[in-house]
C-alpha cells in the first residue's frame, strides 16, 4: 500500500464530497517523509508552511487564507509571508519548483485549483514535502460553491492530519452562549459559530436565561439548560432540523445536562430540598435512574469516551473536588486532592485527560490531569477562566474568560499551555462547546 | 408638630388647590378637565366646600400594610451569607424572624425564595450552591411556622448578580437570598 493509499484510508470517513486520489505528479518515491509536526512537545518549533492563493481566482485566494489561518492557530505551524515567495501562479495540475520553496524555508506546500463546473464547486489540492521533494496528499473534494469554507476547512483537516499523525478539528463548530446587555440584566442566547468564528448565528430568542449547551458527541445535537423566573428545564435541540425538546419535568431543579458517548443517554443533576444528585435519562424509554445520594452537592458529570464511567463534581469531602463513579453509579472515588476548588470536570474525547475549572489563591484557571488523578497540570491562569469544553481530538480547549466587570470572551489553550489565544469571534459569549467533527 | 413645606409639597398642596377649584367651578359640567388623582366616575352634585385655607400638615402613610412594599421597607426581602456557604448567618436571624412574623400573619402571601451567588464560582457549582442557600432559608421561615406549601425555592446561581461591580463588596451584595412574593399579596 503506497502512503497516499494509506491517506486514503485513513480519510475514508470524509463522504461529504466526492472524494479521489490525485495521481502523484511528482516522481515520489517511497521514502519517509521529513516533514513532521510532534503535537505533544510542550517546546515545538511551528513548521514553515507555504499556502499561496489557490487558482481559480477570488475563491481561491480565500479558500487558502482559511486554511492558512486554521493552520496558523493551531500553533503547530507557522505561514510563510506570501510576500516572500519565489514561484508566483503555482497551479495543482504542475509539480512546484521546489527549489523556489527551499530558498524560503517553506518545510511544506499546499497548493491547490478551484473549478466550479454546472454549479458545482472543485478543489483540487496537494500537499509537497518541499525537501523531499515528495507529494505527501493530494485530494480532491467538491461541494456546492456556497460551501467553500467548509472544503478549506476539510483540507485544513488533511494537512493537519498527514502532517501531525492526529485528527484534525477545523470542519467544526461551536455552540455558545452569547451575551448582551449589562452586567445584571444580561441577555442569554444560544449562538452558533463555525471554530474559526465565521457564520455566527443565534439558535434561541433570549426569552430565557440559557446555559451550559453540549454537543452530542456522534450527532449534531445539543442539550441545555434554560432558567425561567420560576423553574429550570434541559432541552434537546436538534440543529440540524431545528427540533427542539423538553427533556420532561423533574421533581426540583433540573441543571448540568450532558450526552452520554453513544448520544442515547443525558446526564445531568436534580436539586430538591437543596440537594443536588445526578441523574442518567435514557432518551428512548424517557426512564430516569438515580446515581448519586450523598447529601453534599453532586454535580456536572461527563462520561467517559467509552461510557464506561462518570467524572463528576462534588463538594463531599468539604470543599468541590472532582470524582470518578462507575455509570452505575458504583464506586465513586476521588481524584483531584490539590489544594484548591475543582470543578466542571470534562473527559477528553480520546479518554486521555480530564479537563477541569481549578480556583487557588483568588485565580481561576483551566487545568487537565489524567483520569486517575496524576499529572494535573494548570494550563491558564486569569481572573475568571471556566467550562473547558474539547476539540475532537482532544488536543486543543476552549472557555470562557472574564475580566473584572467585562463580559466574558471565548479562548482556546492546547494541552501543553503553550497556544493560549482569544477565539477569532469578536463578540461575547460564554459555555463554549466544540462539535464533533461534522460529516 | 408642623413639618416645614418643602417645595415639592408646596407644589402639590397647589395643585391639589388648583383641582379643587376647578372642580368647583365646573360643577354642572360633567366632567372635570383637571383631574389629577383618579378621575370622579360620576359628576358631583352637591357644591364643593371651599379650598382649604392655611397649612395642611403632610406624613406619607407608610406602604399599604400587606403589600410587597410593606414587606420590602418594613421587614426586609434579603439575606446575605458567606462565601461558599449556606448557613444562616446570625445577622439574616431577625430578618428571616420578621418574615416569618409577616408571613404567618398574611397567610394568603405565597412566596419564592431565589438563591444567588456571587461570580467567584463556575457556573453549575453555583446554581446548587444558590439552591442551598434559597432552601437553607426556606427551612428556616418553616420552622419558624410558615406552612412548606406557601414556599417555592429556586437558584439563580450566578445568573442574577444585584450588583455588578467586582470585589468583596460587590460579591457580598450577591451571595444573598431573595424572598419575593408570588402571590396574594395586598
Amino acid at each position: 500500500m503506497s502512503p497516499i493509499q494509506r491517506q486514503l484510508q485513513r480519510l475514508r470517513h470524509l463522504v461529504f464530497a466526492v472524494l479521489c486520489a490525485l495521481a502523484p505528479l511528482a516522481a515520489a518515491t517511497a521514502a519517509h517523509a521529513t516533514v513532521e509536526v510532534n503535537v505533544n512537545r510542550g517546546d515545538v518549533q511551528p513548521l514553515p508552511i507555504a499556502v499561496p492563493a489557490f487558482g481559480g481566482g477570488q475563491v481561491g485566494a480565500d479558500i487558502a487564507q482559511v486554511i492558512s489561518a486554521n493552520l496558523q492557530r493551531s500553533g503547530l505551524f507557522r505561514p510563510v509571508d506570501p510576500a516572500s515567495f519565489v514561484e508566483k501562479d503555482l497551479t495543482a495540475a504542475v509539480q512546484p519548483r521546489f527549489g523556489d520553496w527551499k530558498q524560503i524555508n517553506a518545510q511544506a506546500l499546499v497548493n491547490g485549483q478551484v473549478t466550479v463546473e454546472g454549479g458545482r464547486l472543485r478543489v483540487d489540492f496537494r500537499l509537497w514535502d518541499v525537501f523531499a521533494e515528495q507529494q505527501l496528499l493530494g485530494l480532491q473534494f467538491t461541494s456546492s460553491p456556497e460551501n467553500w469554507r467548509r472544503v478549506a476547512h476539510k483540507i485544513s483537516d488533511a494537512v493537519y492530519e498527514r502532517l501531525t499523525g492526529e485528527k484534525g478539528y477545523f470542519d467544526t463548530r461551536v455552540v455558545f452562549v452569547a451575551e448582551s446587555g449589562a452586567r445584571g440584566k444580561v441577555i442569554k442566547r444560544l449562538a452558533i459559530m463555525d471554530q474559526d468564528g465565521a457564520n455566527p448565528s443565534y439558535l434561541t430568542p433570549g426569552d430565557s436565561i440559557v446555559m451550559t449547551p453540549r454537543f452530542s458527541s456522534n450527532s449534531q445535537e445539543i442539550t441545555y439548560m434554560a432558567l425561567r423566573p420560576d423553574r429550570s428545564q434541559i432541552y434537546l435541540l436538534n440543529l440540524e432540523s431545528g427540533r427542539r425538546e423538553s427533556l420532561g419535568d423533574f421533581p426540583g431543579m433540573v441543571f448540568a445536562p450532558r450526552f452520554s458517548p453513544d448520544g442515547g443517554k443525558v446526564a445531568f443533576s436534580v436539586e430538591k430540598g437543596g440537594n443536588s444528585d445526578i441523574y442518567v435519562l435514557n432518551l428512548q424509554s424517557r426512564s430516569s435512574v438515580r446515581l448519586t445520594s450523598d447529601p453534599a452537592i453532586d454535580t456536572s458529570p461527563s462520561f467517559s469516551p467509552d461510557g464506561s464511567k462518570i467524572a463528576f463534581n462534588s463538594d463531599r469531602s468539604g470543599q468541590p473536588s472532582l470524582y470518578v463513579m462507575n455509570a452505575d453509579g458504583s464506586n465513586p472515588h476521588r481524584i483531584a486532592f490539590g489544594g484548591g476548588r475543582y470543578t466542571t470536570p470534562v473527559w477528553s474525547p480520546t479518554g486521555e485527560f480530564i479537563a477541569f475549572t481549578k480556583q487557588t489563591g483568588g485565580e481561576f484557571h483551566i487545568g487537565i490531569m489524567r483520569p486517575d488523578g496524576s499529572d494535573e497540570r494548570l494550563l491558564t491562569s486569569s481572573y475568571l477562566d471556566e467550562g473547558p469544553t474539547w476539540a475532537p481530538n482532544g488536543r486543543v480547549l476552549m472557555f470562557s474568560r472574564e475580566t473584572p466587570g467585562g463580559p466574558p470572551k471565548l479562548w482556546s489553550v492546547d494541552v501543553t499551555g503553550r497556544i493560549l489565544q482569544p477565539m477569532p469571534y469578536p463578540g461575547s459569549g460564554s459555555d463554549p462547546a466544540w462539535s464533533p467533527l461534522l460529516n | 408638630m408642623v413639618r416645614s413645606l418643602n417645595s415639592r409639597t408646596v407644589i402639590r398642596l397647589a395643585l391639589v388647590g388648583a383641582a379643587a377649584a376647578s372642580l368647583a367651578a365646573c360643577a354642572s359640567k360633567p366632567k372635570p378637565t383637571y383631574p389629577v388623582q383618579a378621575p370622579p366616575t360620576q359628576a358631583p352634585h352637591t357644591e364643593l366646600p371651599p379650598p382649604t385655607q392655611g397649612p395642611v400638615n403632610q406624613q406619607p402613610t407608610g406602604p399599604l400594610p400587606g403589600s410587597s412594599q410593606d414587606f420590602v421597607v418594613n421587614v426586609g426581602d434579603r439575606v446575605y451569607f458567606d462565601t461558599d456557604a449556606y448557613e444562616v448567618r446570625e445577622d439574616a436571624r431577625p430578618i428571616l424572624d420578621a418574615q416569618s412574623a409577616w408571613l404567618r400573619r398574611y397567610p394568603a402571601v405565597n412566596v419564592r425564595i431565589e438563591g444567588n451567588c456571587d461570580e467567584r464560582g463556575t457556573r453549575e457549582y453555583n446554581l446548587a450552591l444558590g439552591a442551598r442557600r434559597a432552601n437553607a432559608v426556606r427551612d428556616y421561615l418553616v420552622s419558624h411556622g410558615v406552612t412548606a406549601a406557601r414556599i417555592q425555592t429556586i437558584s439563580y446561581g450566578k445568573e442574577q448578580p444585584l450588583d455588578s461591580g467586582s470585589g468583596e463588596e460587590s460579591w457580598q451584595k450577591n451571595r444573598n437570598a431573595h424572598t419575593a412574593l408570588v402571590s396574594g399579596a395586598r
